[in-house]
């Protein structure tokens, strides 16, 4: 798919809490040690953080980065699974907070971790089709893990934000982007519920791998390229083996997702994972990278799209703090502060 | 319900807004009807920059109600690059670690919820300035 008018990346942000949990800590609270660790350690929000707030920083950032007046910004729109209303918009709180009311649309998006790159899909079409000339997209979570399960190791919080305009303003454009959706029910959580409900094995074959190299091979046919072709590819990160074995599925090699491979260090950060795995790329790459990104939503989805990086990313890069200066600060926290930090404890 | 109250100074606490006195120039934060520094009463809205230093703090154990999930917390006089004194809650920060003249910069966090089913309180907070190149991590 390509939009009618070309576009581009004009800003981008990240945002990752401060707090780590160490997957060790799990470990020792629910296997005695005894479990293989999906990742090193997730990031953890603090008492006063959640989507709204980890949104807005991210969209402060890219901001900084795009160089243009809030007031400009026609559109900010929220991807999450974890909004902190079940009715009122995160995306309002966002605009007033950036400044971006009243001239403005606003929804919040939900499709699990694919939330927010439905957004950025949503944000290409609104400039690409000349509605308006820059629209917000983000992707944003504090995701959640029933204590014990397999997804408290990785269930993690951050935010990235893209702001799309026109491609001679960008600082990567687009080359074209391709969405691949079934009704795989891999992943859910059903209203009033706390935790999600996952297929356990199910989320993998039929619906991670079949979803991201459906999504990706038609788009590289569509474009006419090779993984080769790339200088760097991002996937959907909920641990750190699949986003390495579907890489080598489709032929990408270790080096390309390096820069991009996030979940180690942070875990998943859901509506964020991909598009922070984006943001840290586009904070080292040089004009003329290739950049694929490729986001997968359980319920289940991909969205796949090509960038090409321009001369203007080298002057908006150290614009706002890098996706690796908030992965350095680090505070670790123990499992009975993570569980305090999550309000996992029932005080009444 | 506050709604109205939390409402009408949305704008000033999410983004740090304040203002600008038309006839001494000077800053203004939070907004007033007259100019602290000239008693006029000609104000322009100015979103202030964010940054700042701690002149002075204390850390509160004993939070009032509506507060007491987030203590121990630290308080802080915020002393702003562009001028006014501005009390807000530090946050991201160890509270041994706070002292007098720490560079601070404006976040956008919770302040409190009105209970479970109310209205859940946004507005500004200071953290220590991010770094935007790597430093050593700590150790676990």
């Amino acid at each position: 798919m390509k939009p009618l008018r070309e576009v581009g990346i004009i800003g981008y942000g990240a945002y990752i809490p401060r707090y780590r949990l160490p997957a060790a800590e799990v470990a020792r609270v629910w296997t005695e040690g005894h479990a293989g660790l999906p990742v090193e350690e997730k990031s953890v929000p603090g008492l006063d953080e959640d989507t709204a707030t980890i949104a807005i920083e991210a969209a402060r950032n890219a901001l900084a980065r795009g160089g243009i007046a809030a007031q400009s910004i026609r559109a900010v729109w929220v991807g999450s699974e974890s909004h902190p209303y079940a009715v009122k918009p995160t995306s309002t709180i966002v605009a007033e907070a950036i400044g971006a009311t009243p001239q403005v649309s606003a929804a919040d998006w939900e499709f699990a971790c694919k939330a927010g790159t439905e957004a950025l899909q949503a944000a290409i079409a609104l400039v690409g089709s000349g509605m308006t000339d820059f629209a917000m997209a983000i992707g944003a979570d504090t995701a959640q893990g029933r204590p014990g399960d397999a997804l408290e190791y990785t269930t993690a919080a951050g935010g990235a934000a893209y702001i799309i305009g026109p491609r001679e303003h960008s600082l990567a454009y687009l080359e074209g982007s391709y969405s691949y959706v079934t009704d795989t029910p891999d992943f859910f959580r059903r209203p009033y519920q706390h935790y999600p409900e996952h297929g356990g094995r199910f989320t993998g074959q039929p619906a991670y791998f079949k979803h991201i190299t459906h999504a990706v091979e038609a788009l590289l046919q569509e474009l006419g390229y090779t993984p080769g072709d790339f200088a760097a590819a991002v996937f959907h990160q909920p641990n750190t083996k699949f986003p390495q074995r579907v890489a080598q599925m489709l032929g990408f090699s270790k080096e390309q997702i390096r820069v991009g491979l996030l979940a180690p260090k942070i875990g998943n950060t859901y509506a964020a994972s991909s598009l922070l795995g984006l943001t840290a790329v586009l904070d080292e790459a040089k004009p003329g990278d290739r950049i694929l990104l490729a986001s997968f939503g359980s319920g289940a989805g991909s969205d796949a799209f090509s960038f090409v990086v321009t001369d203007l990313i080298q002057e908006r890069q150290r614009l706002a703090p890098t996706t690796q200066a908030y992965i350095a600060r680090r505070k670790p926290v123990d499992y009975a502060l993570y569980v305090r930090y999550r309000r996992k404890l029932q005080m009444h | 319900m506050n709604v109205p109250r939390y409402w009408r100074s949305e704008r000033t606490r999410y983004g740090l807004v304040g203002e600008i006195c038309r006839s001494c120039g000077k800053p203004i934060f939070p907004p007033r009807d007259v100019c602290p520094h000239c008693t006029d009463e000609g104000q322009d809205v100015h979103p202030f920059g964010g940054k700042g230093q701690v002149y002075s703090f204390s850390t509160v154990y004993d939070a009032p109600a509506g507060y007491t999930e987030y203590q121990p917390y630290t308080v802080a006089l915020i002393k702003l690059d562009e001028g006014p004194l501005v009390t807000a809650q530090l946050t991201d920060v160890d509270n041994e670690a706070v002292h007098i003249g720490m560079p601070v910069e404006m976040v956008t966090r919770k302040i409190k919820e009105e209970g479970e089913n109310g209205l859940i309180i946004y507005g500004y907070k200071f953290r220590p300035v991010l770094e935007s190149k790597s430093s050593r991590p700590d150790r676990f």
